[in-house]
């Protein structure tokens, strides 16, 4: 449809249109296993008013969810869930890796916690913190809105060219894994 | 608070060579790893001693002075004599392996395999002694001191997901 049609004039224009409609209604999916949940809650709550932003809706079902909140911790048990959810949520979809432990793992450098949810999913925002502010989880969702703005096509072209940047970086930074049997999948 | 003397005689009296000591009001009896369940069973049936309160692992590697690898503790409770007991049990490798206390008591269940899990510890008699914790392909037992901290790589043996995926 748009590719008959000048493409530096008319498909640019209906990019930013639906990255206006995407980045004004994020639905996000609430992957809470700790403490930053706390703190998600109380910026979708009364108080810090997530709704102000257009992402209030909650859901608890990937399939309803295009913006993934990883707050808190993830371990080796809970990391194929992670993926599996992520996999189930409809393109477009972004994610936030919300606070210290879901970014690199925090001060649980221990053999069963994932290092930096970014090493197996993308991941679009970190937001610093031990747990992060609601001001700050707000922040970057205003900032992931820019993002969607700045970037975004409709298409989602934006997603392919990130997906050949991909460094497999969990493998690169731990060679001795390679003589070792596979203990989890 | 201590364990009462008719308790203490009660055991000794069926198993004179058994060894108990007192801690800040603490008794604590060392149990022979074959004597466990009829040492058990006399507190249970004998005594009172209706609840285990937990069962649970210490690693003595590298520990001073230390004869054994590893020693298990049993820590019991009467609820209606209001009275508690420690019971011990050491072992060595490559022999780690203890009766299950499942038949005494119900709750050993989850307790023991979250000690087989941590420390791999077999308890023999066990009616379903599957890691409670960890992931079932887990090939490790980490809370061995020898067990790095931060794993042999486990953590980040996963595939990469990238943004064409899904």
């Amino acid at each position: 449809m748009a590719l008959e049609l000048p493409e530096n004039v008319v498909v640019s224009k209906l990019d930013s249109l639906a990255n206006w409609c995407r980045k004004n209604s994020l639905w996000p999916m609430p992957f809470a296993t700790a403490c930053c949940g706390i703190e998600l809650m109380a910026t979708g709550a009364s108080r810090h008013d997530l709704a102000r932003f257009g992402a209030e809706v909650f859901r608890f079902s990937p399939r309803q969810c295009d913006l993934m909140i990883v707050a808190g911790r993830v371990v080796m048990k809970m990391l194929p869930v992670l993926q599996r959810i992520w996999l189930q949520m409809n393109e477009p979809k972004w994610c936030i890796s919300m606070g210290a432990c879901a970014s690199t793992g925090g001060v649980f450098d221990t053999y069963c916690v994932v290092q930096g949810i970014d090493r197996f999913i993308p991941v679009d925002m970190y937001v610093p913190g031990c747990p992060p502010r609601p001001e700050q989880l707000i922040q970057s969702i205003i900032d992931l809105q820019d993002k969607i703005q700045l970037e975004g096509t409709i298409s989602g072209q934006e997603f392919e060219t990130s997906a050949r940047q991909q460094r497999k970086r969990a493998l690169i930074e731990l060679p001795v894994l390679a003589g070792l049997p596979p203990v989890a999948r | 608070m201590p364990a009462r003397s008719e308790t203490i005689a009660a055991l000794k009296s069926a198993y004179p060579q058994l060894t108990e000591s007192e801690f800040r009001g603490q008794t604590r009896v060392v149990v022979p790893a074959e004597q466990l369940i009829a040492v058990a069973s006399i507190l249970k049936d004998e005594r009172g001693f209706d609840l285990l309160v937990d069962v649970t692992c210490v690693d003595y590697l590298n520990f001073r002075d230390a004869e054994y690898r590893f020693g298990l503790v049993y820590l019991l409770a009467s609820t209606t004599g209001n009275e508690r007991i420690t019971l011990r049990v050491y072992l060595n490798e490559p022999h780690l392996s203890v009766a299950s206390l499942v038949s005494l008591w119900e709750g050993a269940n989850w307790l023991e395999r979250e000690v087989w899990d941590m420390f791999g510890i077999r308890f023999e008699g066990h009616p379903d002694l599957r890691r409670i914790l960890l992931p079932e392909e887990f090939t490790a037992f980490p809370l061995r001191k020898d067990y790095p901290l931060q794993g042999r790589g486990e953590r980040h043996n996963f595939p990469v997901l990238t943004r064409n995926q899904g």
